[in-house]
């Protein structure tokens, strides 16, 4: 057994950390408010090597693990959940899925810009009518000779309007269920291929959200990654370890929310003395600090059987589970300790309590993880 | 034991769902996003007897007590929590002034806050070093001949920018609780103003403001109450008002309910509705009892303010539940949504951001948890020492 991270973990958490202290966290108020896509502090974040955290050295990426990629995106959260939704899913999702499964070719015309962050990538999966069953999804595509004509709607697409890159995943086969979906990279600008916003969330509201719209979109058949009828099970180990870097993400989100209630109840005086002195917020302060602690194990020992490469499925539902409720609790909590300035803007404990949401809902939902829990524990029991 | 509403009762009930729906539900996402809700609106609110619920009919008021005045909040409050709230302090500062105010104070203010010429009555409190604790308050109140002049800041003062009439807290002396008075400060008085709204979370039609008093002459003929008495009116006007976010809560704990059940009879995934899986329906059974139970404590405050009994511990109660499941409940609406509710389309989201500040105003939940135990404790002291 080890816990300890190594240094170059450290050293890497650290250069996170003060990027966000000096650059993010000053802005995420504003960005915040007027729904604004960050772009120059994107660039700022390729320029250190995050956008392709995974990316071999080969493909111009930074050559990193899962651990690593955790780790960037904890730290992003803590400053600002938006701008750690788009590094999460850039990285994890769009640039992931190309560079694991697809060819040289395709690594080489799409992954070394993305993981420079000269692109940004987008990754469709859920429609309107198929999110948690996302099998159900309509989005087509039909050969027609060297080409797939693409047809259908996505929804909910992080990256979606400022993306170049995207990934979409349709269905090629109608009959075939899971096995009937295939995965395309779409640039855009391609014809009959457009963007709708998506404005005015709850929260996460710099990151870009949007519709996109497919409309006879013909696709040269190189653009296909890996095989036909390979899609979704691609599709599903994205998703496992996109779930570890949305329970990191969790984890950042508490942790910015910890600290700021730690340091506001140790400042706020009532009744002649700091709040940090009555049990009751002492005992909030404690469980905050109690579950990310747990969260964070979790999230880490995922992340490390990932990049060990044995089986991490269970350990990352459970990983995203447990760290997005965790930060729904330390969210609440942490508006409940700054009292009635918790509730505005001011402070910033509002802004992470309306991101933390996000993560009980995107990637596979709280009951969708139950779910998949379930089902391998009853899988092992029956073995 | 009688849970049946009155015939008067159910009226109240049955007129105010009607308004809600029909003049508040549809224009609440308008009234957010301008920040703003309109006077004639509040005038609307009049007519239908909204703003002076518990109070005679002698001042204009509906005199239809304290359960009416509960089921009308519910309904106003499933439909725009922010007008909610306006109408609740409005109702609490006509309330003060008729329990603690001289004739000619009832007169000149009453009809003015109940009949919606004011906007708004405010009721100020709060400042910036004192919330739960009130009496740490700072804001001074000078006498100078027939006069007083007040001097200091409030903070988060519900409509205290649009206010016709606001009662001030302020010091009169350095004895404590004892040395705080309260004075009825009308909006228009000179070295009186307000500070830009704050940028919230959630009630965004509603205008929380910083009030500054810069040598505000007031006569004592606005001294609400005696001198020193300031500090019990505030905790008597609280006892009440916790009663109001207890029904607010209700309210939009309900109409988070009714939109979720909703939505999971109509949307499908996996082939079915999501209403048949039981998660789902588990999540819709805890959201109803929890709404029932807090409901219920809620009527139990009503009743016993409207039997004039000792009400206080009840009220706390109801406000501490009540506002703890409405979270939980607005939180499980956006769950149940999907990523839907995530978006501002659906109403999910502002019951979502609406309701998180029941558990901090008029006494977090700390403070009601603070109240419902020393009642216990004192009970228990109370009764060893009769035995
Ligand atoms: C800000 C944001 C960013 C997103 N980014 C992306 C992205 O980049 N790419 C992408 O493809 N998608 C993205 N999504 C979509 C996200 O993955 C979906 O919203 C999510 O999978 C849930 O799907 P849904 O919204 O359709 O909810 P639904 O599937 O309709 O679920 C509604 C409710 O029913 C529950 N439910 C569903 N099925 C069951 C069942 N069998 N048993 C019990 N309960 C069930 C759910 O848990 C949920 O509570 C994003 C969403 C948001 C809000
Ligand atoms: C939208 C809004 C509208 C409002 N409207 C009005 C209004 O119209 N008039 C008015 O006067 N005020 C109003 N308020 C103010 C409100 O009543 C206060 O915010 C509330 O009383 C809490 O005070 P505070 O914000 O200073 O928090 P603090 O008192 O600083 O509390 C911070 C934290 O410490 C906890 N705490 C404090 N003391 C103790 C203790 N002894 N033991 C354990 N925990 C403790 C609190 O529970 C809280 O969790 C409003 C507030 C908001 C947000």
């Amino acid at each position: 057994m080890d816990f300890k991270l190594s240094e170059e973990q450290v050293l890497l958490k650290d250069t996170v950390r003060r990027f966000v202290n000096e650059r993010v966290m000053p802005e995420a108020r504003a960005w915040d408010r007027d729904e604004k896509f960050p772009l120059e502090t994107v660039q700022e974040i390729a320029a250190m090597g995050l956008m392709g955290v995974r990316v071999d050295p080969k493909w111009e990426g930074s050559g990193l693990g899962c651990t690593e990629l955790a780790l960037v995106v904890e730290e992003l959260a803590r400053g600002d959940g938006s701008l750690a939704l788009t590094v999460a899913s850039h990285n994890g999702l769009c640039t992931g899925h190309i560079n694991m499964f697809g060819n040289d070719a395709q690594q080489e015309k799409y992954v070394k810009d993305l993981a420079q962050g000269k692109k940004l990538g987008a990754w469709g999966l859920s429609e309107p009518g198929s999110g948690s069953d996302a099998v159900a999804m309509l989005t087509s595509a039909a050969r027609d000779g060297d080409h797939f004509v693409i047809n259908g709607s996505k929804i909910f697409i992080t990256q979606g309007t400022v993306g170049d890159v995207y990934v979409v995943l349709a269905r090629t086969d109608k009959e075939k269920g899971p096995k009937g979906v295939s995965a395309f990279i779409l640039e855009k600008g391609m014809e009959g291929f457009s963007q709708k916003p998506m404005k005015e969330k709850l929260g996460m509201r710099s990151s870009d959200t949007a519709i996109l719209n497919f409309d006879e979109v013909r696709v040269p058949a190189e653009n296909m990654i890996g095989l036909e009828g390979e899609g979704f099970i691609q599709a599903l180990q994205i998703l496992d370890r996109g779930r570890i870097t949305i329970a990191a993400l969790a984890l950042g989100l508490g942790m910015g929310a910890f600290e700021a209630s730690r340091r506001y109840a140790m400042e706020r005086r009532q009744f002649g003395k700091p709040i940090a002195e009555f049990q009751a917020i002492q005992w909030k302060l404690a469980n905050m600090a109690m579950e990310l602690e747990a969260a964070r194990l979790l999230t880490y020992r995922a992340a490390h059987l990932c990049d060990q490469g044995e089986d991490f499925s269970k350990a990352a539902s459970m990983a995203k589970l447990f760290a997005s409720e965790a930060a729904m609790r330390a969210t609440d909590e942490s508006i409940q300790v700054h009292g009635g300035y918790g509730y505005t803007a001011e402070f910033p404990v509002e802004r992470y309590y309306r991101d933390a949401k996000l993560c009980t809902i995107g990637e596979g939902t709280s009951e969708i993880q139950r779910m998949v829990i379930a089902r391998h524990i009853l899988k092992d029991a029956a073995n | 034991m009688e849970f049946a509403l009155s015939s008067e009762q159910t009226l109240v009930q049955e007129n105010t769902a009607r308004f809600a729906r029909e003049r508040l539900a549809p224009s609440a996402k308008a009234r957010e996003e301008a920040h703003q809700i309109d006077h004639a609106l509040i005038q609307e609110m009049a007519e239908h007897g909204l703003l002076g619920v518990n109070i005679p009919a002698a001042y204009g008021g509906s005199e239809a007590g304290v359960v009416a005045y509960a089921l009308a909040l519910r309904e106003v409050a499933g439909a725009d929590a922010s007008v909610a709230v306006t109408m609740a302090v409005t109702n609490m500062v006509s309330e003060v002034i008729h329990r603690f105010g001289s004739s000619a104070q009832k007169e000149n203010y009453i009809p003015k806050l109940v009949g919606g010429e004011y906007f708004a009555g405010a009721f100020a409190l709060s400042e910036t070093g004192a919330g739960s604790d009130a009496a740490g308050l700072k804001t001074r109140a000078q006498k100078d001949g027939d006069a007083w002049v007040l001097n200091g800041e409030k903070m988060w003062i519900t409509s205290g920018d649009q206010a016709g009439v606001i009662v001030v807290w302020a010091r009169t002396s350095d004895e404590g609780t004892k040395g705080i008075s309260c004075f009825l400060v009308e909006g228009d008085t000179p070295g009186l103003s307000a500070g830009k709204p704050e940028e919230k979370m959630g009630l965004r039609a509603s205008h929380t403001v910083a009030l500054s008093l810069d040598h505000v002459r007031v006569s004592d003929a606005q001294r609400l109450g005696q001198v020193g008495e300031g500090f019990k009116i505030a905790m008597l006007a609280l006892d009440g008002g916790r009663i109001g976010i207890g029904a607010q809560s209700c309210g939009m704990a309900a109409a988070a309910l009714r939109e979720s059940v909703s939505y999971a009879q109509e949307r499908q995934q996996f082939k079915k509705n999501l209403a048949s899986f039981q998660a789902i329906q588990f999540k819709l059974a805890d959201m109803a009892t929890h709404l029932e139970a807090a409901w219920a404590l809620v009527l139990q405050a009503a009743w016993l303010k409207e039997e004039n009994q000792p009400f206080s511990q009840q009220a706390a109660m109801a406000k501490l539940y009540a506002s703890e499941k409405a979270n939980a409940t607005v939180r499980e609406a956006v769950q149940i949504f999907g990523g839907y509710g995530y978006t501002e389309e659906f109403k999910v989201a502002r019951f979502y951001r609406d309701c998180r500040v029941t558990q901090i105003y008029e006494g977090t939940s700390e403070i009601q948890r603070l109240v419902i135990a020393r009642a216990l404790l004192k009970q228990a002291a109370q009764s060893q020492g009769v035995s």
